[in-house]
């Protein structure tokens, strides 16, 4: 087998259908860019969730004299048997881990530092701050179930889990993964489809040489491997370019949202990524080239 | 060589079968025209040599091999000891004679060196000696057939079938171009050649296989192309 001339039979193949090509390569950057972003997305999210999941906690807010909590409606604040009944029965649930009591000083530490509206910071005093229990749970998912067996106990204002805060943004990662997945399963769909007539083209183009090797008795291989090498180093550049479309997302959107996120990307992911990208575009360039040929190509 | 043991072919979506129960033998280095009107089952015939169709019935040995039992990923090497011309000469435009020659060779992966030896010999053969680096189109239709006869000769196949190879071109021409076929079965090639010509199977008097409706009404001997002509 000789490679330069199958390499000036791709050459040919490509020249000619130069358009086509051009289509083929930008369908395939686009196309595995959205599958590589959607990815991205996906191990972000998994990375914050693990990251946040030990550190998530339920807060018990016991009531405060003049609560406006219906819970805590006409009645003085909570009283020194309620704290004391509500640690026993926290403590008692089998998957709690680990129970802090919030004292109302504490509390109002903790606010001053992060409020910063002065009139609110002025008129607000410790009486008014909640007493809190902050309940570490052996099993994070078990949350729910943990937060609402608490719920309605007698001296509890509110019970907070404060995986249902992080989850609306993990829900908002999760609607934007599946919209670039979405959109990167109809690039494929679409490559496929533009590789396929691409293929086609170029047999039509070349049906006299096809022939001739045919008739000649040139192995299915070589004649075949012309075609299937277009379609190889259209998908190559196209994975290339969604490469570098990955790592410019790297740069200026993953990066400057990290500066909130706990849990940073690694460019070792977004290698892996990339690579896994860049296989699945020369995969599906490299089986639909195939795919074609067998109707096109009769051998 | 060739052997046809009871072999008929019907093409789907029709009735009446391109070949009906055909039983032929070509031996070795034998010269064989097969004639007939249009629709006989000539190119049939050919195109099952080349295992391009299969017989619904009947079995075909060609060099020894039983082609229903040749893989589809062996075709190729069957192929490659089986030369073709055809009609309409089926030459590269945009290439000279010495590649169209080569490009036989190269898509079977010959060595280069091989490939400059034996390309020049056979363009020799041909008689086209000093026309190597002409393009098809300065060519007249004799001599696109005989670099189409060069390309099909220059693997030295056991057989060579030919498609009416002087179906486009004038008599004159014509001779010239069964002396070539003629100088190919000298060398021991086995020649198949299917041809409404009867000017040029009457003067060459080899063995002749005279189809009708798919069947065999005549397999004669230094045979000519037929009394109702």
């Amino acid at each position: 087998m000789r490679a330069n001339f199958i390499f000036s039979e791709v050459w040919i193949g490509l020249r000619r259908n130069l358009t086509m090509t051009i289509a083929v390569v930008v369908t395939v950057a686009v196309g595995m860019a959205l599958l590589g972003v959607g990815l991205m997305i996906n191990s972000q999210v998994s990375k914050l969730t693990g990251y946040w999941s030990n550190k998530v906690e339920v807060s018990v807010y016991l009531c405060v004299k003049n609560s406006a909590f219906a819970a805590c409606k006409n009645k003085n604040g909570v009283t020194q048997e309620q704290r004391a009944n509500l640690e026993q029965t926290i403590k008692s649930l089998p998957d709690v881990e680990q129970v802090t009591f919030e004292s109302q000083t504490d509390a109002y530490k903790k606010w001053q530092q992060q409020e910063v509206n002065q009139t609110l910071l002025a008129v607000t005093k410790v009486e008014d701050m909640p007493e809190s229990f902050r309940v570490k749970l052996k099993d994070p998912d078990k949350a729910a179930a943990v937060a609402n067996s608490l719920k309605g106990q007698p001296g509890v204002s509110n019970v907070v889990n404060e995986r249902d805060l992080l989850q609306s943004v993990f829900g908002f990662m999760d609607t934007l993964r599946n919209v670039a997945l979405g959109i990167a399963i109809l690039m494929v769909i679409a490559a496929t489809l533009l590789i396929g007539n691409t293929v086609r083209l170029s047999a039509y183009n070349r049906r006299r040489e096809t022939g001739i090797m045919r008739l000649v008795g040139a192995s299915n291989i070589y004649i075949q491997l012309p075609f299937v090498l277009e379609g190889l180093i259209a998908g190559l550049i196209g994975g290339v370019l969604a490469g570098v479309i990955l790592i410019i997302v790297k740069v200026y959107i993953f990066e400057s949202i990290q500066t909130y996120m706990a849990a940073p990307l690694g460019w070792d992911t977004v290698a892996g990524v990339i690579s896994g990208t860049m296989a699945i575009g020369v995969l599906i360039c490299v089986v639909a080239s195939f795919i074609t040929l067998r109707r096109y190509l009769r051998v | 060589m060739i052997h046809f043991d009871n072999v008929t072919k019907v093409y789907p979506n029709q009735s009446r079968p391109a070949l009906d129960h055909v039983s032929v033998d070509v031996d070795k280095g034998e010269f064989v025209f097969l004639v007939g009107p249009s629709g006989s089952g000539k190119s049939t015939f050919l195109r099952l040599v080349l295992k391009e169709e299969r017989p619904n019935s009947g079995s075909i040995h060609v060099a020894g091999k039983d082609l229903s039992k040749l893989s589809n990923f062996k075709v190729p090497h069957l192929r490659r000891r089986i030369g073709c011309v055809f009609q309409d000469f089926r030459l590269l435009p945009n290439k000279n004679v010495y590649e169209n020659v080569a490009f036989a060779l190269e898509v079977i992966g010959k060595p280069r060196r091989f490939i400059r030896k034996v390309v020049p010999e056979v363009i020799e053969l041909v008689g086209l000696e000093g026309k190597a680096h002409r393009m098809p189109e300065e060519l007249s239709g004799g001599e696109q057939q005989r670099v189409a006869m060069a390309r099909a000769f220059v693997n030295r196949p056991m057989i060579l079938l030919a498609d009416e190879p002087t179906g486009n071109i004038d008599p004159a021409t014509s001779i010239g171009i069964m002396k070539v076929l003629d100088r190919i079965n000298r060398t021991g090639t086995t020649v198949l050649m299917a041809t409404h010509d009867a000017a040029i199977v009457d003067s060459m008097r080899k063995r002749v296989v005279e189809l009708e409706d798919g069947k065999i009404v005549r397999d004669q001997s230094r045979g000519v192309y037929g009394q109702a002509y």
